[in-house]
């Protein structure tokens, strides 16, 4: 169980960090907006300074724990390429990703946002179950 | 005014999120495989606790949010009015996660993980850039 403690304290950091957003500025944390509007030219200093923030966070770990984060990537680039290229057409076709569904819409109780993080659950479960059973 | 302290709040909303998913596994790749491939033998339920955690302190910040008129450094909340469940939804959402399953990125850990001194978080960021782009500028103008 002490093994769950920092999943369950950073999810709440993330919730507290959406709340920050909305309650403050009266906006929506989805990741896929920010960048998507940021790469669209709109709004542009408020999602780049959210973005900038971001990539503060490892750092800031790293001032607190003394190493950075563990990021472990298996996959080649082929994969990456292709993977990020569907993360990107998609969270943009459906409105949203794993924050903007996933935690803001699902705490709004949103039918849409509901159908979305059970969609991208099951689809991303399939492929990696698939992919992992091909290794 | 109102508009640099919004920029302060953004870069501190960011860097908390950005230090959350530090914290919690979620920027690593190799965690969230372990949590989505649930027939590798060893399935990792820790990022379970990730949206449980965040859930647990956003339905209250929601109905506190539902109380106001409006938020603290705005004239009005700025919040999805979608309703309808139509196609681009439900196929958009399938086409992210096969991405998600397939590499262990979603937008979040991916811009995140761009600062922690490795190629292939680039990799993957510069094709979802191009992803979102190839949508918004080409194919939602049509």
């Amino acid at each position: 169980m002490i093994f769950y403690w920092p999943s369950l304290i950073g999810g709440m950091l993330i919730g507290l960090s959406a709340m920050l957003l909305l309650l403050v500025n009266g906006r929506i944390a989805g990741i896929s907006g920010i960048v998507g509007r940021l790469l669209g030219g709109q709004r542009v200093g408020a999602n780049a300074a959210f973005v900038a923030g971001l990539l503060l966070g490892p750092w800031l770990y790293a001032a607190l724990t003394g190493h950075l984060p563990p990021v472990t990537i298996a996959a080649s680039t082929l994969v990456l390429m292709v993977a990020g290229l569907l993360v990107g057409f998609g969270t943009r076709m459906g409105s949203g990703c794993t924050s903007g569904h996933g935690i803001l819409g699902l705490a709004r109780f949103s039918k849409r946002s509901f159908v979305a993080t059970s969609v991208f659950l099951a689809t991303g479960i399939a492929v990696a179950t698939i992919m992992g059973a091909w290794r | 005014m109102n508009v640099s302290l919004r920029f302060l709040v953004s870069l501190a909303a960011g860097a908390l999120f950005g230090f959350g998913l530090s914290l919690s596994g979620m920027v690593d790749p190799a965690r969230v495989i372990g949590f989505l491939d649930i027939a590798s033998g060893h399935w990792d339920p820790s990022l379970a606790f990730v949206l449980g955690g965040a859930l647990l302190v956003a339905l209250p910040g929601i109905a506190i949010q539902r109380r106001l008129a409006r938020p603290a450094l705005d004239d009005c909340f700025h919040l999805p009015t979608a309703t309808t469940i139509d196609q681009r939804l439900v196929a958009g959402s399938a086409i992210f996660g096969a991405g998600w399953g397939l590499a262990g990125f979603c937008p979040g850990p991916a811009v995140t993980a761009l600062s922690v001194g490795l190629t292939a978080p680039f990799v993957f960021a510069a094709a979802m850039a191009l992803g979102m782009t190839l949508h918004d500028q080409v194919l939602a103008r049509k």
